[in-house]
């Protein structure tokens, strides 16, 4: 796995006549798992899709490798850079192995067509999530769960060193919500992949991240391990929430516990 | 379908802004009632010397047989305006209901089977017991609206998922194709049925009278009503069926109540008038560009910009021409049809 | 390359499912193969099988022989290059240009009812066509030169109108309902207000028939096809990565932008050309696209199947329509009733299995 350089600096985003997301510096730790948090609207979908090349900066760049990716090929950033975007659409009847086999675009040329490297791509990218079983199914006959699996197959079948994922654990029980994030961790520590996740769960995103993004309005309120920069302030600060910060009994990593109006037995910490 | 165009709301104080969009929404609501209330007027005086209110309801309580403009008016403006406001409803929300229910923003009883089938009871009605009055049609359209759209539902509801929102919309297009191969095979070889249909599939409000209104109102008001409590199914229904599910809706359930009832709003409203595309189609989406993709309020204001829009088309229509007529459908896509390009363009239009 | 498959030493690879993963994909294409393949079959069958039937039959070894000069009998060849010769190239030419398009327009709008004849395209060519019919009284190739206009400008005026920092398949589909709405609200119009024998000229080039094609259109139809169709194959893989949506397809390294307007170009020259030669002949394009993906089980692009399938209903329509009917009527009233009741009886069956979509 080669080393990559993904970073932001003075990036303003937005849509229409709205910036999102202003004159925002972060640089993605190579190799390890990120996550960003952040309330509803904070910036945080439109972070990632600006990382991913998907929307043209206001001001400022994002630069991957030095480069400014707006002035790579696109082809050429999405064999580094794969994203799996919030609500991507399963075409009418297609299987699963198809669906995945699409993630091989951008290494295929306008006249190379499929070569036993996509193949071998492709299966290893279903036996990584355990869809392998299900090539032949349609996705309309899936469960949300296994639909999931199937879409972050396809990302990993695009085999890029860096993966982003826009809440990827929406949809999903519980179970399979750790076990989504526990294949995104495998994927981090055998193969070296430098992974970003959008996530609105605060206690997975502490127990997962070893970089933690908390985002408000449009800009980054503090970054890094969960352990150094979680605390009762700044969730009160994120998310306008009281609470009360204790080790995760698992992971020891933090757990927030929400104080709300009721059943609150104990002041304070 | 992605959200590329959609920017989120910004956070701060979000609940006050929705409190003041509803005031305006409201407000919007109680302007549009009065506007129903003067272009109903309007299409009843309208072209008659020196009518006032007096005068139509004089007409009504003190009829003068002898007088021209109140016979005018009792027996043609008044319930040609009826029907239009009722249609009109009928139209509009039966293709709000249609796209809620198939989330496509091109799914109008047009394209979904339920003209066709009228216009094919029709012709068929008319091959084998020759031409009659229109009257006879608004029965035989509405049986043939509402088989041709309880077919669609059928094949659409064959297998597993049931009736998905694509299947739905394939099965509209399947049965809308077949049926009008059949009319025009008839059409193309029968002379009466091309002569009748040629008046009858243009969609109009000229000559209808009091009998028809006495045939359909009771659908059209049953059809109003019941469509009017739908909002909060489509609500759910345009999260996707999974979060529909997970809301706590029967959601096959709910797809076969929502096409029951247009079946008898669109079966009415084309029966009545015949196809009047652009109100089932448009009207829908230029309720959500002004009031938002929330069906709570497109509903209501698609039950009054839709009659406002053919009651206005209607007059524009009766005025250009005298002493002839151009029909709504004319006027409401030369008119209409710029307008709404211009709204989608200069709006972020919320995706069904 | 891939990393994944360079598993560390002590952990057993597990081959089963990997071979299995690829011989389903052999299977799958192979199925796209054959499927594909008997679509084109059938297609070749019937267009042999339109020249044969008439008042005077012809043999089909005759037809293939006279059609591709292996062999030269001057009366054959009478009836078969000169009568029936140029009906056939148009309803297959129009069938495949049809079936294609339609596809396209379906996946790129991301819509099972965007086909061309409902956002405006078609609308578009039968406006211009009936204004030139009935206020100008043309006919023949003006007719078809000025509904190619029509489709050409009425695709730009959508397009440009629905372009706002790039064009989305949904405003697309809504500018379309617009601007499709206008041109049939003025096709009536002028239809109404004309004469009864313009009327009935301008109705039936709406209505479609394959038998209304000159030479000179049907000429440049299949010049054109031969362009056209081969760059449409070429494109599908852009268009498979086009219908995750827009935001996937960027991620993908695709420049959704310009594939979209590629793929448009091309697609609304199709129907622009097939329509232009035999008039916009209904719902071919709306039924081919799902056809061919169902019998494809979603598989591949589905381009060319869908290609064939146009083809075949078209064909199965000019043969129903001139030799099965009591009277022969145009191509265009049967499309609808070919296609259509198999397209119904695939949605009951091809679900039940679970295999729909």
């Amino acid at each position: 796995m080669t080393s990559h350089d993904l970073r932001a600096e003075d990036l303003t985003l937005g849509y229409a006549d709205v910036d999102i997301v202003s004159h925002l510096d972060v640089q993605v730790p190579d190799g390890r798992i990120t996550v960003i948090v952040g309330a509803n609207a904070c910036g945080k979908s439109t972070l990632l899709r600006g990382l991913a090349r998907l929307l043209k900066p206001r001001s400022g760049a994002v630069l991957l490798d030095g480069k400014a990716v707006q002035d790579l090929r696109s082809v050429d950033v999405a064999k580094v850079v794969g994203l799996l975007p919030q609500t991507p659409v399963a075409p009418d009847g297609i299987t699963v192995a198809d669906l995945v086999g699409r993630g091989r675009y951008p290494h295929q040329g306008f006249f190379r067509r499929w070569s036993p490297e996509d193949d071998a791509a492709v299966e290893a990218a279903m036996e990584a999530t355990g869809t392998a079983d299900l090539a032949e199914r349609p996705i309309s006959a899936l469960s949300g769960g296994q639909r999931q699996r199937v879409w972050v197959a396809m990302a990993l079948a695009q085999d890029t060193d860096l993966v982003l994922l826009d809440e990827p654990t929406t949809y999903l029980d519980i179970t399979h919500q750790v076990e989504l994030l526990d294949l995104l961790t495998d994927l981090n520590r055998a193969h070296g992949k430098t992974i970003v996740i959008v996530l609105h769960d605060l206690n997975l995103a502490c127990r997962y991240a070893d970089h933690l993004i908390a985002m408000k309005s449009g800009a980054i309120v503090r970054e890094g391990a969960p352990q150094d920069i979680i605390d009762a302030d700044l969730v009160s600060d994120v998310f306008g929430l009281s609470s009360d910060i204790v080790p995760d009994p698992v992971s020891g990593t933090p757990m927030v516990v929400p104080r709300g109006r009721h059943h609150v037995a104990t002041p304070a910490l | 379908m992605t959200t590329t165009t959609r920017p989120p709301t910004p956070s701060p104080a979000p609940a006050r802004a929705g409190a003041v969009a509803d005031v305006a929404r409201i407000t919007g609501l109680v302007v549009l009632t009065g506007v129903l209330v003067v272009v109903a007027f309007a299409s009843i005086t309208l072209g008659t010397r020196g009518v006032g209110v007096s005068t139509i309801i004089r007409s009504f309580t003190d009829y003068d047989p002898d007088s021209t403009a109140q016979t005018v008016i009792r027996e043609l403006r008044v319930p040609r305006t009826i029907i239009g406001i009722l249609a009109g409803m009928a139209l509009g929300l039966g293709g709000a209901l249609l796209q809620g229910v198939t989330r496509n923003p091109l799914a109008d009883p047009s394209i979904m089977g339920t003209t066709n089938g009228a216009s094919a009871a029709i012709v068929v009605t008319i091959m084998v017991f020759g031409a009659q009055s229109l009257h006879t049609y608004v029965w035989f359209g509405f049986l043939g609206a509402a088989a041709a759209t309880f077919l669609v539902y059928a094949v659409a509801s064959f297998g597993r998922e049931g009736a998905t929102p694509v299947k739905l919309a394939l099965a509209g297009a399947a049965v809308s194709a077949g049926l009008y191969s059949l009319i025009t095979g008839i059409v193309m070889t029968n002379l009466d049925a091309l002569n009748e249909m040629r008046v009858w599939q243009v969609g109009s409000l000229a000559s209808r009278g009091w009998p028809i209104l006495h045939q359909v109102w009771p659908f059209f008001v049953v059809g109003i009503l019941a469509a009017l409590v739908t909002a909060r199914w489509l609500n759910g229904l345009a999260l996707g069926d999974d979060i529909a599910t997970a809301l706590g809706q029967r959601v096959a359930r709910t797809r076969g109540l929502v096409f029951v009832i247009v079946t008898v709003l669109a079966g009415s409203a084309v029966a009545a008038c015949g196809p009047i595309v652009f109100v089932g189609l448009v009207v829908p989406h230029l309720a959500r560009a002004i009031c938002g993709p929330d069906y709570r309020w497109t509903l209501p204001y698609t039950l009054l910009l839709s009659p406002i829009l053919l009651l206005a088309a209607d007059i524009v229509g009766r005025l250009v021409m005298r002493p002839g007529e151009l029909q709504v459908g004319v006027v409401l896509g030369v008119i209409g049809a710029p307008a709404f390009i211009l709204l989608v363009r200069r709006r972020n239009l919320a995706e069904l | 390359m891939t990393d994944l498959l360079d598993r560390p030493a002590d952990q057993p690879a597990a081959p089963e499912p990997t071979v299995r993963v690829r011989r389903g994909r052999r299977f799958r294409q192979a199925r796209v193969v054959v499927v594909t393949t008997i679509l084109g079959a059938v297609a070749f069958a019937l267009f042999v099988a339109t020249m044969m039937i008439g008042s005077f039959p012809v043999s089909a070894w005759e037809v293939i022989a006279s059609t591709f000069r292996l062999q030269d009998d001057p009366s054959i060849d009478f009836i078969v290059r000169d009568l029936r010769l140029p009906t056939a190239v148009t309803a297959l030419a129009v069938g495949l240009a049809l079936g294609m398009s339609g596809l396209i327009f379906q996946k790129l709008l991301g819509n099972p009812l965007a086909s061309p004849d409902f956002v405006g395209i078609s609308s578009g060519a039968s406006m211009f066509a009936a204004v030139a019919i009935i206020t100008f009284h043309a006919s023949g190739l003006v007719v078809s030169g000025v509904a190619l206009l029509g489709a050409v400008l009425s695709a730009g005026a959508i397009y440009l109108f629905a372009w706002r920092d790039g064009v989305t398949g949904y405003r697309f589909v809504l500018i379309g309902i617009g601007v499709s709405e206008f041109f049939v609200a003025i096709t009536g119009y002028v239809i109404a207000r004309a004469q009864v024998s313009d009327a009935r000229a301008a109705m039936s080039w709406l209505v479609g028939s394959v038998g209304q094609a000159g030479a000179t259109e049907l000429r440049i139809l299949l010049v054109s096809l031969a362009v056209l169709l081969p760059l449409s194959l070429l494109m599908g893989r852009q268009l498979g990565v086009i219908e995750l949506g827009d935001d996937a397809a960027q991620g993908l390294g695709l420049r959704v932008q310009a594939a979209r307007l590629g793929l448009l170009t091309v697609s609304v020259l199709l129907v622009a050309l097939a329509t232009a030669a035999a008039g916009p002949v209904a719902f071919v394009a709306l039924i081919a696209g799902p056809i061919a993906v169902r019998l494809l089980r979603g598989q591949g692009s589905g381009l060319l199947a869908a290609a064939f399938v146009g083809a075949i209903i078209v064909l199965l329509a000019d043969l129903v329509a001139a030799h099965a009917l009591p009277a022969a009527l145009p191509t265009g009233v049967v499309t609808g009733g070919i296609g259509a009741p198999y397209l119904i009886w695939l949605l009951a069956t091809v679900n039940r299995e679970g295999r729909g979509g």
